[in-house]
């Protein structure tokens, strides 16, 4: 790795989320970092563990629980956190429901994606915490491109996406007051293959979502859904069995899955290499509600 | 493994910018299917006759709905052979802060031209900007080749234009690329319809651009950033562990060197160096993240930085810097304070002086002004609360960068190139080695002979006879020439005051040394201002050494009538500006040693009475 001083395009980028996970630890008094079980999240843990070895990481995960996550992925979460013996904490968007704070959404198309904002601005209010790890990418959709790695947030956790803070060379700007925070993006400048390449490279478990599987999907606005209990197959959606795979994970109601056979690491990384469509666009409804869908829901405190 | 390149781009719609970068990712494959579907369904709800790929960066709702690009974006795409990272600017002059902010990580900077316009006020803005930022490489896109006809002429016409424009600039790399981004001429492909050009096409330029060297691996510096002490009670191995984690800023390091901790000046040696998750590392170098440990227990915490003892920054309290200042609600004026943010450092930082502010169009310098407002550059010299351990940027881009935030509002309203800096000239733990030999027992006896006047005044020519009748005879001589030191010692400065202060002071270090050594320094150097002059004679008598001051008193009509070197003409056309004697004044000693007028005879004749001056 050290032949003519050159750092490898992956070292390059890991060595950035290594630089930030360090100036947060050493400048902020309560971070966190959230944690769903997606690869995107599940990379984030793997870099900030190494950041601070042989030390503990000195922060706790955070996961939002929609309450509509598969089964698979919460067993994951808890493993995890359980072999790394860090801090979880679970903020959840029932608790939220049943204190009347949000109002669900019914029908058959009701999702808890949107009330997701109001449980994790509570519990980042709750924990006290001042910095918020995500693992927002900017290739991720044309709103995240123009994020900062240091995004501030007001009082009432709200992104001004036109008065965000310059930010220049490796030098971050966390001055924040009591109540406001900021959420920093380690991940900022990886890429979907990025990420498979770097989980490839470092033998990083997944949550076997991610990897080719028989499951009973149906189709809906052009993307395949998976029949569990959070949704309601309408009498004309047919439900079939099909060889599929995630390439995100959120919410069961509005997180897709595509046809695939990749079932291992390499063939992902195959995959994703030569895929046409972004992952979002894929399989994703919740960016499809408009142009501007990604940056309305980060104005209001979205990850 | 590929490498990573960043590159910054600048300019608007206007120039084909958003057409070329749609090209770069369509035609390397980076735009997906639905971002190209959502683009065209965008493009006909507002009406566009053609797919407008300037919809792909406009990333913000108000930026699509004025059809402007407000703030940077960051486009990713890769070739086999290397991952490329956009930053995407708006070029226009109410942005200039977008494009500092972009330009600040950039290896390398695309400038476009439209080949119909020529360069343009906003083209020498951009490569200044670039220039300014310390970016390594520009490639200038002639674009819009298609509508000239593609005329070489036209091509070599806009070069000659450029490189006038740029040989003012700070940049070492400039290349010309043809093109058009409409329809893909040198883009990725090599243009069918420019068989004159033989250049690489844009994509292979940006592949193979060379840009390992761009970084410093000379002066290590590693700014402590985090320190990584587990204390673990059941652990008794991590118990006394002590890992001083950062990114390394500059140099090699490895296990075994010997290493100074600043500001503190402790020395220690370092026993290991590990990369995040604990693998061993041989050499660490930028930008690495790692974790150093050190022999001995030390006081080491964040803010201090870990050196070579004998490759320090400097360490100081006052800092020059060129800023560019970002905040439509205030102005920087002389008296405000700031928390400075400079490597791992904060800080409570004043703004001491305004020296002045520099038209990024024309690069006049204004003395006159007062402040700074939303998007002006200007240099300024900051007081710190406590010292910082910093390089000039030029030098080093990470120990040579700040950034002020107003703590009023917790905004960073601005950023800063450091030029300089008045460095406490004693660093802590330095001391003076006394020679074994002492001067009386040195064979010959040295002097300074220091000559200040204008460009063309006649300095080096009589210097340059000075140092060949005193080598004829038989006694050391050496010849310090302003210009010549300009290609070496000094190449990192520029000329204005402070860096013209910096300058005098490098030359005249040198020349007290070499006249320790039992040289006569013969120095030409234009050397304007008085104060400057003074101090390098001070610093002489201190150590005991003669120090000769000769005015060549040439009147400005008649240098300006040799003008050998045909910078009065530019200077008279504007096209540089802070020169001696035009824009810039030329402080006369009060008692110089020696005055000589063109009066007094030629070269030779001049030369003789400043020999018999010096003496034996």
């Amino acid at each position: 790795m050290s032949v003519g001083y050159e750092l490898s395009h992956l070292g390059t980028v890991e060595a950035e989320a290594v630089h930030i996970f360090r100036e947060v630890a050493a400048s902020f008094e309560r971070p966190v970092l959230l944690f769903s079980g997606g690869k995107d999240s599940v990379v984030m843990l793997h870099v900030a563990v190494k950041a601070f070895w042989p030390g503990r990481l000195p922060f706790p995960v955070l996961h939002v629980d929609t309450g509509h996550n598969l089964p698979e992925v919460i067993e994951f979460r808890d493993r995890v956190v359980d072999r790394l013996g860090i801090r979880l904490v679970v903020a959840s968007v029932q608790d939220d429901i049943d204190a009347g704070r949000v109002v669900e959404d019914t029908g058959p198309r009701a999702s808890r994606n949107r009330l997701q904002t109001v449980t994790l601005l509570r519990s980042i209010r709750e924990g006290g915490f001042d910095a918020v790890f995500g693992g927002a990418r900017r290739d991720e959709e044309k709103a995240r491109a123009k994020e900062r790695v240091f995004s501030f947030r007001d009082e009432f956790g709200q992104w001004d996406p036109k008065n965000q803070r310059p930010e220049l060379w490796n030098l971050y700007n966390g001055a924040h007051r009591r109540g406001e925070h900021i959420r920093v993006f380690p991940l900022s400048n990886w890429t979907e293959l990025d990420i498979w390449q770097y989980i490839a490279d470092e033998g990083i478990e997944l949550p076997n979502l991610y990897f080719a599987h028989q499951r009973e999907v149906f189709a809906r606005d052009g993307m395949l859904l998976a029949v569990s209990p959070f949704v309601t197959v309408d009498a004309a959606e047919e439900v079939v069995t099909a060889m599929v795979r995630f390439r995100t994970i959120g919410d069961a109601t509005c997180t897709g899955c595509v046809e695939s056979v990749a079932a291992d690491v390499e063939a992902v990384v195959a995959e994703v290499a030569g895929s046409r469509l972004t992952e979002r666009g894929a399989t994703r409804a919740d960016d499809r509600i408009s142009e501007a869908g990604m940056e309305d829901r980060k104005k209001e405190g979205y990850f | 493994m590929s490498e990573l390149l960043r590159l910054a781009t600048a300019g608007s719609v206007d120039d084909g910018k958003s057409t070329l970068i749609g090209r770069l990712l369509f035609d390397s494959k980076a735009i997906f299917a639905d971002q190209l579907e959502a683009v065209e369904r965008t493009s006909r709800d507002r009406g566009d006759e053609y797919t407008n790929l300037a919809l792909l960066t406009d990333g913000l709702r108000a930026e699509r709905e004025q059809g402007i690009t407000i703030d940077v974006a960051y486009r990713y795409f890769a070739t086999p052979k290397r991952k490329f990272i956009i930053a995407d600017t708006p070029g226009h002059i109410q942005y200039t802060r977008n494009m500092v902010t972009g330009a600040s990580t950039a290896d390398l900077a695309l400038i476009l031209i439209d080949a119909r316009q020529g360069v343009l006020e906003q083209s020498r803005r951009h490569a200044f900007i670039a220039s300014l930022l310390g970016i390594p490489h520009l490639v200038v896109c002639v674009n819009k080749m298609d509508l000239v006809r593609w005329s070489e002429d036209r091509f070599e016409e806009i070069r000659e234009d450029f490189r006038a424009f740029a040989m003012k600039l700070e940049v070492h790399d400039v290349s010309f690329i043809p093109m058009s981004a409409l329809l893909g001429d040198n883009v990725v492909d090599a243009s069918q319809n420019m068989g004159w050009y033989d250049g690489r096409p844009l994509l292979h330029h940006l592949e193979n651009v060379h840009i390992a060297s761009d970084r410093n691996l000379i002066d290590a510096r590693f700014p402590v950033q985090y320190v990584i002490r587990p204390q673990s009670g059941t652990d008794a191995d991590l118990h006394d562990y002590r890992g001083y984690a950062g990114t390394v800023a500059g140099g090699v390091f490895k296990p075994g060197d010997e290493v100074a901790v600043l500001p503190s000046g402790f020395t220690s040696t370092i026993s290991e160096i590990r990369a995040p998750g604990g693998a061993p590392v041989a050499e660490a170098f930028p930008p690495q993240a790692v974790t150093i440990l050190l022999t001995d227990d030390i006081d080491v915490s964040r803010g201090d930085l870990i050196c070579r003892p004998n490759n320090r920054p400097s360490v100081g309290q006052d800092i020059d810097a060129l800023v560019c200042w970002f905040s439509e609600r205030s102005t920087l004026t002389p008296g405000s304070r700031f928390l400075l943010r400079h490597t791992t450092r904060q800080v409570m930082a004043q703004v001491e002086l305004l020296e002045y502010r520099l038209d990024v169009n024309t690069l006049h310098r204004d003395e006159g002004a007062d402040r700074l407002d939303l998007n002006e550059i200007g240099r300024v010299r900051l007081r710190t609360q406590a010292p910082l351990m910093f390089d000039p940027y030029r030098r080093n881009r990470y120990t040579g960068s700040l950034i002020l935030i107003d703590p009023t509002t917790n905004n960073t309203v601005a950023a800063g190139m450091i030029t300089g800096g008045e460095q406490a000239r004693v660093s802590s733990n330095v001391t003076w080695h006394t020679n074994a030999v002492d001067r009386a027992t040195r064979s010959a006896t040295g002097a300074t002979l220091w000559f200040t006047g204008l460009s063309g005044s006649g300095k080096s020519t009589v210097a340059v006879e000075v140092e060949r009748l005193l080598v004829e005879s038989g006694r050391a001589a050496y010849l310090l020439d302003g210009d010549n030191l300009r290609h070496g010692l000094n190449a990192d400065l520029g000329f204005g005051a402070a860096d013209r202060a910096e300058n005098v002071r490098r030359v005249g270090e040198v020349a007290k040394l070499f006249a320790d050594a039992g040289l006569v320094s013969v120095v030409s150097l234009v050397s304007p201002y008085r104060a400057d002059r003074n101090r390098v004679r001070s610093a002489h008598e201190a150590a005991g050494l003669r120090f000769v001051e000769i005015f060549v008193d040439t009147p400005l009509d008649i240098c300006e009538a040799r003008d050998p070197k045909g910078l009065y003409a530019r200077a008279r056309a504007g096209q540089i500006t802070g020169f001696t004697g035009i824009d810039d004044p030329y402080e006369a000693p009060d008692i110089p040693d020696l005055v000589l007028r063109p009066g007094h005879g030629g070269p030779s004749a001049m030369a003789e009475m400043v020999v018999s001056l010096l003496g034996a």
